[in-house]
């Protein structure tokens, strides 16, 4: 009788006992030969294959196991990567890559141009379904039948083991740094065909060419990437792995910053960052990209440009990046801000709106009464109540509850309404809101990669604005191969958009992080990934 | 009870499929898709996209093709998780929270019977109201205040535990604590609740007059019969536990199953939030009927028809 007792007392240790015969996965991390880097840049990336990724910490882990053509050096200048040296053609269509000698995968075999070509043709494959693929290819001729299906119509080429000839259909200025976009990284023909989808979850079938390797992927833990002896600069690189650390919420993040386990963290709680703004391991930089807000101009009244305006006055802009943001954004004078370069390759934002800014720092309260007054609703008489929806994540609500605050001023009540992360972006795409929170971070350093979201048939054009005015400028940019030409309608179309208050640019995005001193050899682009292959970790 | 065993499975069966019907048209009622991102996809690769997993097709179709697969033992691939079938992502992340969750079942039956059972025996005494006040704290502080404050003291002050991951043992200690605790304290409430019940019984006091020990008195009358609403209650929560939780997982960062419940219904990853889900109704449905035949070996009074 006891034992039967007993025996139920056990009950949930027999559970417990069949369960502890699973081993736990031991960590590869001890095994590593040299130095090992420990970094937390986001939570386990959906895919790591390069056609597929769309996520910057995806894009970022892609940059140490892939090389493109071309790479981002420390300057932000496109540099020389898989290729020695590439030239264009006098009228900007024909692009020719010289690869380096001697290239091999990951796994020894030989790399050559041609798997250039299989890599970009499959991913325009509808089957592969890139969520790129337009972005990177859609000016290569032969692009159109490619996303079809017929995949050779695609005019990548070639013409011997090292050399890869690209035709496109119009001039693009800036296919240099889409030759440096990790969708266009190689891949392996025949570890892709073998494996199907599943080659790039498994070390043993990802085959890469970059300055690391994967050697260990466990989900929603860590990935371990080891130095990839194959690699043709491979004596430079100074670290033995690189563990990233595969972290979803910012407070584990940062208690295993402060407890030793990790020595980079790119999610920092934004309620620490007061106490940081003295450590010297805390760092801000600026990316390209700007925080706005959409207004639906097919609803009244934002298909008025004066209320547009007397919106975008009331805002102080100072007060929300360097007090409510507490300073990890810039205030946004400009649609464009601060990164994106111009067709010389200076800064775009230098010479915008002759150099100043379209709007004011601060809240201009009067221009903003003044417009709405001459709008015909003076002191907000007669508005009825206006609605903004975001989602909550970051600083988005407080933004929701200074513009608030902002716009009683003007006599306007705002309600605000928080909604799931996967159904505002439907909503806000499908036109069903008023006001709406939305950002752009850059794909390339080009303005025309942020300007398009404004072209009327964009499928980013959330507030469906539509000028023709602008189309037409929009349109000379992508047409011409004259770089001046290009610049002037560039900024001729930001100098309409903001004219008309399309859109209200509120801050510019940093990226900031924690880490240690002792690392040192890494840098940080503005298009929000760090540059860790080169690093080394003082004793 | 052969016969009732046949029975309870077979009402297992409609039980889970009802739960995967339900779960697959309210998941499709739910604005947003798997495709989405900040930045919108080209309408052709997501045309492409959803041809290729079949969402272009009517959803009576869908939910037809997607039964027959299950019904063959095939939940499909993740929509979000290129190359990785559900089947894989299950059988990967169940045995890291079924581990941690089992022992932390164990340890809350360890502690939560006998201080229940010390409790009763200390009726209205000192240490009964300790205990008391204990486990009304257990219950009423949520997982995600003790996960915090353990972290804090034992892994940020005092640096004797790790806080990431799963490595050595240590990295156990807190995530199985965590867990741990609300049972612990239920267990205890529960335990001492119907064994004040049980010493209050007759026979007890029967067993008592004719002299029985101590030891036996409890052990075989009291603690047998008093444990029967533990045991109830221990068949819903170990299906629960050894599913994992979000909380206790995402801030120990342990990737187990408990963070693919709730992340698949964000990221709209249908697949995974039906396959999830039946594994889900299913472990409960089964522990519901071993309850029953558990049941029946304590206390043979009770008939299974």
């Amino acid at each position: 009788m006891k034992k039967k007792v007993l025996s139920l007392l056990l009950a949930a240790a027999m559970t417990v006992t069949a369960f502890s015969g699973l081993a736990i996965t031991a960590s590869a991390a001890d095994a590593a030969e040299g130095k090992q880097l420990s970094v937390q840049i986001g939570p386990n990336p959906e895919t790591l294959d390069p056609a597929l990724n769309s996520a910057v910490d995806g894009g970022n882990m892609l940059l140490h196991l892939f090389e493109c053509l071309l790479t981002v050096d420390q300057d932000g200048k496109i540099a020389p990567g898989q290729a020695e040296s590439w030239e264009t053609s006098e009228d900007g269509l024909v692009w020719t890559f010289h690869l380096r000698d001697g290239l091999t995968w990951s796994d020894g075999s030989a790399l050559t141009a041609n798997d250039f070509v299989y890599s970009w043709k499959r991913v325009c494959d509808p089957e592969v379904a890139a969520p790129y693929a337009e972005t990177v290819l859609g000016m290569v001729e032969g692009f159109d039948q490619a996303i079809e299906g017929d995949l050779d119509a695609l005019k990548v080429v070639a013409e011997d083991d090292q050399t890869l000839v690209v035709t496109l259909k119009a001039a693009c200025t800036y296919f240099d740094s889409l030759a440096a976009f990790a969708t266009l990284s190689p891949v392996q023909e025949a570890t892709v065909e073998a494996n199907g989808d599943a080659w790039a979850i498994e070390p043993s079938t990802y085959v890469s060419n970059g300055p690391f390797m994967i050697t260990e992927w466990v989900p929603g833990s860590h990935i371990i990437t080891e130095k990839n002896p194959n690699y043709w600069n491979a004596d430079a690189i100074k670290l033995g792995s690189i563990k990233w650390n595969l972290i979803e919420d910012s407070n584990a993040s940062y208690s295993a910053y402060q407890t030793g386990e990790v020595d980079f963290i790119k999610d920092v709680p934004t309620e620490e960052i007061p106490s940081l703004s003295d450590n010297d391991e805390f760092h801000v930089d600026t990316i390209m990209g700007t925080y706005y807000l959409s207004m639906n101009l097919n609803v009244e009244p934002f298909d008025n440009p004066l209320v547009r305006k007397a919106l975008s006055l009331a805002i102080d802009r100072e007060y929300i990046a360097n007090t409510l943001m507490q300073g990890t954004y810039s205030p946004a004078t400009n649609f464009i801000g601060p990164g994106w370069r111009d067709t010389d390759g200076n800064a775009f934002v230098d010479a915008a709106n002759g150099g100043e800014g379209y709007l004011p720092l601060n809240a201009d309260l009067e221009a903003a009464k003044a417009a709405l007054e001459e709008a015909g609703y003076p002191n907000g008489e007669g508005l009825p109540v206006l609605h903004y929806t975001t989602n909550d994540s970051g600083y988005h609500k407080t933004v929701a509850e200074y513009l608030q605050q902002a716009w009683k001023e003007l006599g306007i009540t705002l309600d605000v309404q928080i909604v799931e992360w996967s159904s505002f972006t439907p909503m806000r795409r499908n036109g069903e809101y008023e006001i709406a929170r939305n950002g752009w971070v850059a794909d390339y350093s080009d303005p025309s990669n942020m300007l398009d979201l404004l072209y009327s048939s964009n499928g980013n054009n959330d507030g469906k604005y539509a000028s023709a005015d602008y189309d037409a400028a929009m349109d000379i940019a992508r047409s011409t191969a004259d770089a001046a030409e290009r610049s002037e309608a560039m900024h001729k179309a930001e100098d309409i958009m903001m004219a008309d208050y399309a859109c209200i640019p509120v801050a510019y995005y940093n990226d900031f992080w924690l880490q240690r001193n002792t690392i040192k050899g890494t840098w940080h682009s503005g298009y929000g990934y760090w540059y860790f292959m080169y690093a080394d970790i003082e004793e | 009870m052969g016969r009732y065993i046949v029975k309870r499975l077979g009402i297992a069966l409609i039980t889970i499929w009802l739960v995967a019907t339900l779960t697959f048209f309210l998941m499709n009622l739910v604005p947003g898709g798997p495709f989405l991102s900040e930045k919108a996809v080209s309408p052709k690769a997501l045309a492409a996209l959803e041809e290729k997993y079949g969402l272009d097709k009517p959803l009576s179709q869908q939910y037809v093709t997607y039964l027959k697969g299950a019904v063959a033992g095939d939940f499909g691939d993740s929509l979000k998780q290129r190359g990785r079938t559900v089947t894989s992502i299950i059988t990967s992340k169940f045995p890291v929270s079924a581990r941690l969750g089992g022992l932390a079942v164990l340890l809350a039956c360890c502690i939560g019977i006998p201080l229940g059972s010390i409790s009763a025996l200390n009726r209205g005494k000192v240490l009964d109201n300790v205990i008391i006040v204990l486990a009304t704290c257990g219950i009423a502080v949520p997982s995600f205040v003790i996960c915090t404050l353990l972290m804090y003291f034992f892994g940020m002050r005092l640096g004797w535990l790790p806080t990431l991951g799963l490595g050595s043992w240590k990295h156990y200690v807190m995530p199985i604590c965590a867990l741990a605790f609300y049972p612990t304290a239920y267990i205890t409430r529960l335990m001492r609740s119907s064994m004040l019940d049980v010493l209050g019984q007759d026979y007890m006091r029967t067993a008592r007059a004719k002299g029985l020990n101590q030891f036996i008195r409890l052990f075989k009358h009291a603690l047998r019969n008093a444990i029967l609403p533990v045991v109830t209650y221990l068949g819903p929560l170990l299906a629960y536990t050894v599913t994992g939780s979000f909380i206790v997982e995402k801030i120990f960062n342990i990737p187990g199953l408990g963070r693919e419940f709730i992340s698949s219904i964000t990221n709209r990853d249908y697949t995974v939030i039906m396959g999830t889900t039946i594994f889900l109704a299913t472990l409960m449905v089964l522990m519901n009927v071993v309850v029953d035949i558990v049941y029946k070996i304590i206390d043979p009074r009770i008939k299974l028809k």
